[in-house]
């Protein structure tokens, strides 16, 4: 359990830090652990894990400024998998609230790698955002291109890519939560 | 768009993160806000005359030390409700220390004070003038403080909102009392709280509204 809980924390620690291929890492599993929870706790609506897993993706790219790097990775990871989920529950009736004891160690308990598709597509949401935050995120998240050639190609500054890559992806999980 | 296109969409290019980016956040809220409602103290209310003597008096102290201890606690509780994960720990103790000892300041004075003069100490000649003074002193902070908390990730929004109004309302209070004259400790258990609590309950209030994410 502690293996992989600080297997996945030096992942994200190093990737805090600017390590691209560490991140990746980090988020691949961390997709595959919340899958397998979320299936656990979601057992009546099915459908829904998936897109649950990449909404919860999202909030923790989005929030990852939050982590302190002294904090145990399961309490944050779980604090964002349940806020996402009731959250869930509050858009799907309003009334309905889950008040099951969660535990707090299942989180990194087991895998599920089998992604399945989404039944919302975030590629769509994407193209409802303005050009101010749809083009820095296709070019430099999408593409590739680092934050100076998409600064070239749209004739924004590079602040102003990073800045619209950043409210672009807050504005996303905004759009997925209507 | 396929879960392992998002993960793979969300590295690509991720920048380095800071540290200390919360506690940055609060520090550049607090100082915005405090500027702005001792600027707004100064413009609409004025310095009290009698400072110089006031100083002298521990009283003063007392009531700076109130609303300075809560807005301390109340921070501390801010900048880790703004995290998922971690619990309010002792600030929350922290902030009923200045409650108790200014309530005990209180009963000790109305139980020294003859009872004709109790409910003089306890009204005091500005009570309604200082719970509106503390909130329009505390607005600034409260706006600055919000949008503080906005920047990190609550999961508990009610909560969240109720430290930063309280965070507010004691910024407001800490300069309201460079203008108020009062100095009863009876008066200053009323209405200092009363004031600083008026925010705490917006805050409470707006805090599901305000700070989703």
């Amino acid at each position: 359990m502690s293996g992989r809980e600080d297997e996945l924390r030096s992942l994200l620690v190093r990737g805090l830090g600017g390590d691209g291929a560490s991140y990746h890492a980090f988020l691949k599993d961390l997709s595959g652990f919340l899958r397998a929870y979320l299936r656990g706790r979601l057992a009546g609506i099915p459908d829904e894990v998936e897109d649950l897993v990449q909404e919860t993706l999202l909030a923790v790219h989005n929030q990852r400024h939050t982590y302190d790097r002294g904090q145990p990775l399961t309490a944050w990871v779980h604090a964002i998998a349940r806020y996402k989920m009731i959250d869930l529950f509050r858009r799907r009736s309003g009334r309905e609230v889950l008040h099951e004891p969660l535990d707090d160690d299942a989180l990194f308990a087991a895998s599920d790698e089998g992604a399945r598709e989404a039944r919302r597509d975030l590629a769509v949401l994407l193209e409802q955002l303005p050009d101010r935050h749809r083009l820095p995120i296709q070019y430099v998240k999408i593409d590739g291109m680092s934050v100076a050639e998409a600064a070239r190609v749209t004739g924004m500054s590079e602040s102003a890519v990073k800045v619209g890559i950043h409210r672009g992806l807050k504005a996303l999980a905004a759009l997925v939560r209507q | 768009m396929h879960t392992d296109q998002l993960v793979t969409m969300l590295a690509q290019g991720a920048e380095p993160v800071a540290r200390r980016a919360s506690g940055r956040r609060f520090a550049a809220a607090l100082l915005a806000g405090s500027v702005a409602a001792v600027v707004l103290m100064l413009a609409l209310l004025g310095l009290r005359p009698d400072l110089r003597e006031a100083v002298r008096d521990a009283m003063f102290w007392v009531k700076l030390g109130v609303p300075a201890l809560l807005l301390v606690a109340g921070l501390v509780a801010c900048t880790r409700l703004g995290r998922p994960g971690l619990r309010i720990g002792s600030a929350g103790a922290v902030l009923l220390l200045p409650v108790a000892v200014i309530w005990l300041l209180a009963a000790f004075a109305l139980d020294s004070a003859p009872a004709s003069a109790r409910v003089a100490l306890v009204l005091g000649d500005s009570s309604a003038a200082c719970v509106a003074s503390i909130a329009l002193l505390a607005t600034p902070t409260f706006i600055a403080v919000f949008w503080a908390m906005k920047g990190l990730a609550p999961t508990r929004p009610a909560l969240a909102g109720a430290f930063s109004g309280l965070v507010a309302g004691a910024a407001g209070a800490l300069v309201y009392s460079w203008h108020c004259p009062e100095m009863a400790a009876p008066f200053i258990a009323t209405w200092y709280l009363l004031g600083i609590a008026g925010p705490a309950i917006v805050g409470a209030l707006l805090g599901p509204v305000l700070l989703r994410w």
